[in-house]
């Protein structure tokens, strides 16, 4: 059973930070709270991505002396890490911080017309504005 | 086939890409430029769409390694019938759309037109980016691109959108997430993101458990992301409150998109087999399917504004499209692939017919349309061939889209999804028929202090640019009806060999 968890604890550290940021998506009331839950979620998946690129042993990182293609040089894969997932990871940060970036500015947009950030006030806000129109 | 159409599948995505960013500079020196670019652009790729369609029909699938890289370590895009007729769905619309936007924008959105048509024409060439690449984790990153580039569209609508659109933002965001996670199971499993390549090396990993994981988180992110009932709760106040133009490009590409995406994985990434014998998830999705398109059905009753209650028929449809998907059989696959082509056609006329009338009287309540066909004769002949289309009255092509997914279930003999799809078809006819009820037969309210029982009516039609593309997008309708035999020869049969 400690193996099983010691062995894997990139996978059960990856699942504990995704659990704390879907509870914070879900429970939160407040809209920031909600959004730092959002990236916790996303960093979570990040981190899985980087984790699974490393290897055991006595391997390198990815720089290959000779250059591309440098002859008499085989290149043996498993000497080194896997750089792939580092590089997909390159674009999810980026797609990351996109998003937390249109959601502050969406958060700054809520801020200005209710004054608050508190999810429940703001639906009660809503609530009454629907009532005054009927 | 000369050289410069082999480029074809690299310029749909890299011409709307580059003319979004050109599109700041051009509306910096003046605001009107937009409206003709955006015509220009869309008109552009619709031809392109055009020419690929074209070459798939006669020569079969064509293949484009981005930047020359060969798979499965490039990005390849293989384009077969089914790429290139979502291309044509996605450029016709935005081609209609483009059209549209030009008065419409004007009036929503006074100033920001600039900002919002290089939006419009990135989340275009996110959505043709989704359909024409072969690479899960590109997928991804289009994916998030359409959903960003829909969240800062929708959030500059009325001043509800921006709460509306940040649940869209966590929600979406959930969804994108799980499927990323997916995707790396995948990776960890075979070490590889094509989706061809993929398709081959999953058959002997058909029993590991981190597959199982993979096609399930996959799924449930896909089914957030096209709001499959019960995933549905974000989206009839996002495209409620969006601007017009947005509302019906959105409404009637997003979901449907994200159904092209369950088709791929169901289909082409696992097999159907797969489904019906190892991992009966099918199953769950298709009672989901069922729930949705009568609790969709419910709730667009229960509506008193016009756009809302198209809104909540949004997650109806998506009920279609999924339970044709969900019954793993050859006319199942035929009605997910036709109701996507009926849904484009029809929810574009639609949203845009409605974008019209909000255009005029400024709201869309129901109880306010009295006398709309005497006002605006055309919108509204539109918007009864949409209605008749969503009802499914041939030869409209909802009517060919329900008899393909009538014939699937039958064929699954399931009676319970039998009844369901006609009782939602009976309440479709409730709901459309109360707008036509109180817009072709109900007066206005007697004007007692001039003694004039029915006050005169004049005929107020919206600008030829919005009235245009409606009017289109309601020929398409019937088009796509009439051709249904047409698109089922060329483009289904040729797929239905593939994954049969």
């Amino acid at each position: 059973m400690l193996d099983f968890i010691i062995g894997k604890f990139n996978f059960w550290f990856y699942v504990i930070l995704m659990a704390v940021g879907l509870f914070a998506m879900l429970a939160k009331r407040n809209l920031v709270k909600k959004l730092i839950g959002m990236n916790i979620f996303q960093t979570a998946i990040i981190l899985f991505y980087v984790s699974i690129g490393v290897k055991k042993g006595n391997v390198h990182v990815p720089i290959i002396v000779g250059g591309h293609g440098h002859e008499g040089e085989l290149i043996q894969a498993a000497d080194y890490l896997n750089p792939l997932p580092h590089v997909l990871m390159l674009t999810a940060i980026v797609v990351s911080i996109a998003t937390t970036g249109v959601a502050l500015a969406i958060i700054i947009m809520i801020y200005r017309r209710y004054n608050t950030l508190n999810e429940d006030e703001i639906i009660e806000i809503r609530q009454k504005q629907l009532e005054a129109e009927v | 086939m000369n050289n410069m159409s082999h480029q074809f599948p690299a310029l749909i995505i890299a011409v709307p890409l580059l003319a979004s960013l050109l599109t700041v500079p051009l509306g910096a020196l003046n605001r009107r430029f937009c409206h003709p670019w955006l015509v220009f652009v869309t008109g552009f790729i619709l031809c392109l769409s055009l020419g690929v369609a074209a070459h798939t029909i006669t020569s079969g699938p064509m293949a484009y390694n981005m930047g020359g890289w060969e798979p499965p370590w490039g990005i390849a895009y293989r384009i077969d019938q089914l790429n290139a007729l979502m291309l044509v769905l996605i450029s016709g619309t935005a081609l209609l759309g483009a059209l549209y936007s030009g008065p419409s924008f004007a009036k929503e959105l006074p100033g920001r037109q600039t900002y919002a048509s290089a939006l419009y024409l990135l989340m275009i060439t996110s959505l043709l980016g989704i359909v024409i690449t072969g690479d899960l984790f590109n997928i991804f990153v289009f994916l998030e691109i359409s959903s960003l580039s829909a969240y800062g569209l929708i959030a500059s609508g009325s001043p509800e959108a921006p709460f509306a659109t940040f649940r869209y933002i966590i929600m979406g965001t959930i969804g994108a997430s799980c499927y990323l996670l997916g995707v790396g199971y995948l990776y960890i499993s075979t070490g590889s993101l094509n989706l061809a390549d993929l398709s081959g090396l999953l058959p002997q990993l058909y029993h590991s458990r981190v597959v199982l994981t993979a096609g399930a988180l996959m799924l449930v992110g896909l089914s957030l992301k096209m709001a499959l009932f019960p995933l549905h709760a974000w989206l009839p106040e996002a495209y409620y409150t969006a601007p017009s133009t947005v509302s019906a490009v959105v409404a009637s590409l997003y979901t449907k998109v994200a159904g092209y995406l369950m088709i791929r994985i169901i289909y082409n990434l696992f097999d159907s087999h797969f489904f019906v014998n190892i991992f009966p998830i099918t199953t769950i999705l298709s009672w989901a399917a069922v729930v949705a398109l009568l609790i969709g059905s419910i709730y667009a009753i229960a509506q008193k504004d016009l756009k809302k209650m198209l809104c909540y028929s949004v997650i109806a449809q998506v009920g279609y499209i999924v339970l044709g998907i969900a019954l793993v059989n050859k006319a199942g696959y035929s009605s997910a692939i036709l109701t996507i082509v009926s849904e484009v056609c029809t929810k574009s006329c639609i949203f845009l017919a409605t974008g019209a009338i909000i255009y005029r009287l400024g709201n869309s309540r129901i109880d306010n349309l009295q006398h709309l066909f005497r006002r605006m004769p055309y919108t509204m002949l539109a918007f009864t061939i949409g209605a008749f289309s969503m009802v499914g009255i041939p030869p409209t092509s909802g009517f060919f889209s329900k008899i393909y997914l009538l014939f699937a279930c039958l064929e699954a003999g399931n009676w319970v999804f039998i009844f369901a799809l006609l009782g939602s078809t009976i309440l479709n006819v409730i709901y459309f028929f109360r707008v036509i009820k109180v817009a072709c037969f109900e007066e206005p309210q007697p004007d007692y202090q001039r003694r004039e029982a029915y006050p005169a009516v004049a005929v107020e039609e919206v600008p030829a640019a919005m009235l245009i593309p409606i009017l289109l997008a309601a020929t398409s309708i019937i088009a796509a009806g009439l051709g249904s035999h047409w698109i089922v020869n060329n483009f289904v049969q040729p797929l239905l060999k593939v994954v049969f």
